[in-house]
């Protein structure tokens, strides 16, 4: 154990450079050719098979698998890139544990599935060393629409669009395009600036351009979209997050996890981003064992995740839990946040233990934290949106809202997982629908 | 554990598993470490004329087609006869067979179609102190654009007089090896029967082409650019050799000829069949060169086990015990009426036979919602299409309907009674009942 590994507070360095490095290489390594064929050997090329029923983008996983076994993985991609835009990113993020991996026959006879998910990857990594976009733009037709959103939901939405013959103008808040592909997902899923590439990929398609630095209710209105072009897709993402409305919230070292994860993938230097000593991540979900595994993966000495339903609540998948849990993770459950005590800066997390239906017990607990991540999830943010479900966008079938000509997708949009693969399920279903909309209105 | 000693044509040897006449026999060295791994038996690769020996060619021997996983299912190969003088290899032997006096020690042979010839050759072999002598027929590349090997096993009266001057100049045993490059292989066998010779041994290997090279367009294996046809061997010619070995067993003008059975024997249970069919011993070679000399290991535990489960006490109970069961189609009953049935305990939903019947057999297979494949008893033929696509052993079974029941299928009766095509209404040529 190095000396800066026992630093007490938030600092940088706690690993050398090179384990900071190691630390955060591919999750899942990438197939090699001989990994891929005896991989691909192993799918039974079922009939209605039931991993395309379990992903969302509907992918003929069979169809693509074949192709790889038979030494055309270009093929493949074209298969998988047809239905899921982003078939690249989805085979690095998606939980194919809980989508097709869970449904492949070969879970049910042997516990064992077919690597779905790492043969997408090698399949859409093989066509896109090659530097080829697989698809053309149909003749531009002079229809113009608004892409609000450059995360999974838009970029779908607006590949699907520009292959229809649209001009689409993507509008994104942040200073790059990509969302949580290049935001919001743990480094180790998507290595060698895989998100900004994909994007870079994508655009090849033509007929898009981006606008950075462009937040809708700040830089650009819902009605002047909708006065400037012939239709409008929102994929606005949840960009706020919730609060623990507790006392003492906004001590040092107090922070949302989303700027956390955000921070660490645009950080040019590992090395050079702090992170506490004793970390404590509030919250059950992806983006909180994120933010524990990375801040493990860091240095930090003790990282504590404390949920406050039991284990089979929590929206990470069993896998993402014990990932955690083999990082070194410390898993908590049933316990609710109920105080944050400290001098200026956070010292102690105070929790209460309660039931499944979250009934206090009056036991409690401390945990020592010099960094606290609060991910207890994310809400929708602005004004004048159409009508609401609930906290998110209304939608009816493929992404219509309650205004003419305005649609949404992805995770700001009522219904469907908030996962990367749904989103750009969304997104492209709502493309098709403008886009039939457009060629019916002549 | 069963004793698996056996006596084939007079040669006793530990158990019916030799080494067949190819590459894995060529020398010395190979055959010592085989009778160390345990086989019975070893057929040295085949010997031609004394004088210069034969070349082979310096690029790829073998081509192969492969299943999941890279199993190599099929191996080709254009290797001739041994390219070793042939003093070298007459040396070896004696030295080996004075080593391993109770393993089988066999002489394969190829020379010109001429007595001088052949008398040449045995005498030779015999100093060896070998067993018994096998004459390649068989050999279907190479040697046979010189007039030898599958060129002399198409013609039935050159199979028949050599192995009459064999019997006439020898005192060994003869084998004749043939070939399955022809139409039907009961007539190369009953002509070596009528030739003297003591025993066939097939099949040996079938003309083929494993693939095309398509960027090069040259065939597989392929030297500079261009491909020879070869021979076809391993676990897919298996159900080939099966048949053959069964047409000359069950043939009454050939029956009891001893057979050596030779085909893509790769396991225990290959050979079990072989021999049922009427084998009296196997010969094994791609699978030795698939897996090395080792899994004779695997043959001989597996055909004890089995043997000491059905209580056989000598390999020779096993020979021909499913030829009588080998019939012509004609003889088949056509009250024998089954129907698929599906284990829903050991589905694990594929679809497969789904697709399969729905798509190319008799839409016999419904599918739910669910994903619970069930059998349409009124329009399953029972053609065991499912059984065979089916990825999970024993998930998909043949059930026969007993006699009395409705087949709902024909809405008919299930007879009793044994009746063939021979009897049938539909055969205009139908045997009167007498």
């Amino acid at each position: 154990m190095t000396d800066s590994a026992l630093t007490p507070g938030i600092v940088a360095g706690r690993l050398e450079r090179e384990n900071m490095i190691e630390n955060f290489t591919d999750l899942h390594p990438p197939l090699d050719n001989h990994e891929a064929l005896v991989a691909a050997d192993r799918c039974y090329f079922c009939h209605d098979a039931p991993c395309i029923t379990a992903c969302p983008t509907s992918i003929d996983i069979p169809l693509f698998i074949r192709q790889i076994a038979t030494g055309t993985p270009e093929a493949a991609a074209r298969t998988i890139l047809s239905q899921n835009i982003l078939g690249g990113m989805c085979a690095r993020v998606c939980p194919t544990e809980t989508l097709c991996e869970e449904a492949c026959v070969r879970e049910a006879a042997e516990g064992a599935p077919v690597q779905i998910g790492r043969l997408q990857r090698y399949a859409t990594d093989v066509l896109m060393a090659r530097g080829v976009h697989p698809f053309a733009r149909a003749t531009p037709g002079g229809r113009r629409v608004a892409v609000v959103g450059a995360g999974p939901a838009g970029l779908a939405c607006a590949h699907r669009l520009a292959m229809h013959g649209h001009d689409v103008t993507i509008f994104e808040a942040r200073s790059k395009p990509g969302g949580l592909n290049e935001f919001g997902i743990a480094a180790y899923k998507s290595t060698d600036n895989f998100a900004a590439r994909e994007v870079a990929w994508l655009l090849q398609i033509g007929g898009i351009s981006v606008a950075t630095g462009r937040r809708l209710g700040r830089e650009v209105t819902l009605t002047e979209l909708q006065q400037d072009h012939d239709a409008v897709f929102l994929g606005i993402g949840l960009g706020g997050v919730n609060a623990l409305g507790l006392a003492g919230e906004d001590r040092e070292g107090m922070r949302d996890a989303v700027d956390f994860i955000a921070d660490l993938r645009q950080a040019e230097d590992l090395a050079r981003l702090p992170v506490g000593r004793d970390v404590v991540v509030i919250g059950g979900g992806m983006t909180a064992v994120d933010a524990a595994v990375q801040a493990k993966l860091l240095g930090a000495l003790n990282v504590t995740l404390v949920y406050r339903r039991g284990r089979d609540r929590m929206n990470a998948s069993r896998f993402e839990q014990d990932l955690a849990a083999s990082k070194g993770v410390r898993i908590v459950t049933n316990a609710t946040p109920i105080a944050v005590h400290g001098n200026g800066a956070v010292r102690e997390v105070e929790f209460e233990y309660s039931d499944d239906v979250l009934t206090a017990t009056g036991q409690r607990f401390r945990l020592t934290a010099d960094q606290v991540f609060k991910a207890i999830g994310q809400t929708l943010e602005g004004a004048n949106l159409p009508a609401l479900d609930g906290r998110k966008i209304a939608v009816t079938g493929p992404g219509r809202t309650s205004l003419p000509g305005v649609w949404a997708g992805g995770d700001c949009a009522a219904g469907g997982d908030d996962l990367t693969v749904t989103a750009v399920a969304e997104g492209r279903n709502a493309a098709e629908d403008i886009h039939a909309t457009l060629i019916a209105e002549g | 554990m069963a004793d698996l000693t056996t006596t084939f044509i007079g040669i006793t040897s530990p158990n019916p598993f030799w080494l067949a006449s190819a590459p894995p026999t060529d020398k010395e060295y190979n055959v010592r470490r085989a009778y160390e791994a345990g086989w019975g038996g070893v057929v040295w690769k085949t010997l031609g004329e004394a004088g210069p020996p034969v070349v082979n060619v310096n690029g790829p021997r073998y081509g192969a087609i492969w299943g999941a996983d890279r199993r190599l299912l099929g191996l080709n190969n254009i290797e001739l006869i041994t390219d070793r003088p042939l003093d070298v290899n007459l040396a070896e032997m004696r030295r080996v067979k004075r080593d391993w006096p109770d393993r089988a020690l066999i002489a394969s042979l190829m020379v010109p179609v001429n007595e001088d010839a052949w008398r040449e050759i045995l005498h030779r072999v015999e100093d060896t102190g070998c067993d018994g002598v096998e004459l390649n027929f068989g050999c279907p590349h190479g040697m046979s654009e010189r007039g030898m090997g599958s060129a002399v096993g198409q013609v039935p009266e050159y199979v028949g007089q050599v192995a009459a001057w064999c019997k006439k100049h020898s005192t060994l045993p003869v084998i004749v090896k043939l070939t399955p490059n022809i139409t039907d292989i009961r007539k190369p066998a009953l002509a070596a029967k009528e030739g003297g010779a003591d025993a066939v041994s097939l099949i040996n290997t079938i003309n083929s082409i494993t693939s095309v090279d398509l960027d090069t367009f040259s065939p597989e294996p392929s030297i500079d650019g261009k491909g020879a046809h070869g021979g076809y061997c391993g676990p897919a010619v298996k159900p080939i050799a099966l048949n053959m070995v069964a047409e000359i067993a069950r043939d009454p003008a050939t029956r009891g000829l001893p057979i050596s059975g030779i085909g893509g024997v790769t396991t225990w249970r290959d050979a079990a069949e072989f021999m049922a069919l009427g084998a009296g011993n196997v010969q094994v070679c791609t699978a030795a060169m698939t897996y090395g000399f080792k899994i004779v290991q695997e043959m001989i535990s597996g055909l004890s086990q089995y043997m000491d489960d059905k209580g056989l006490t000598s390999v020779s109970h096993l020979v021909g015990r499913a030829v009588p069961n080998v019939v012509n189609w004609q003889d088949l009953n056509l009250n024998y009426i089954a129907k698929a049935r599906i284990s829903q305990d050991d589905c694990i939903k594929c679809g497969r036979c789904y697709a399969a019947c729905e798509d190319t057999s008799h839409q016999a297979i419904a599918m739910s919602g669910d994903r619970v494949f069930t059998v349409k008893d009124d329009e399953c033929v029972a053609c065991n299409l499912c059984v065979n696509v089916c990825p999970v052993e024993g998930c998909i079974t043949m059930e026969r309907l007993q006699p009395g029941a409705v087949d709902p299928r024909t809405g008919a009766v299930v007879q009793p009674d044994y009746a063939n095509w021979t009897t049938h209404p539909n055969n205009p040529g139908r045997c009167a009942a007498e």
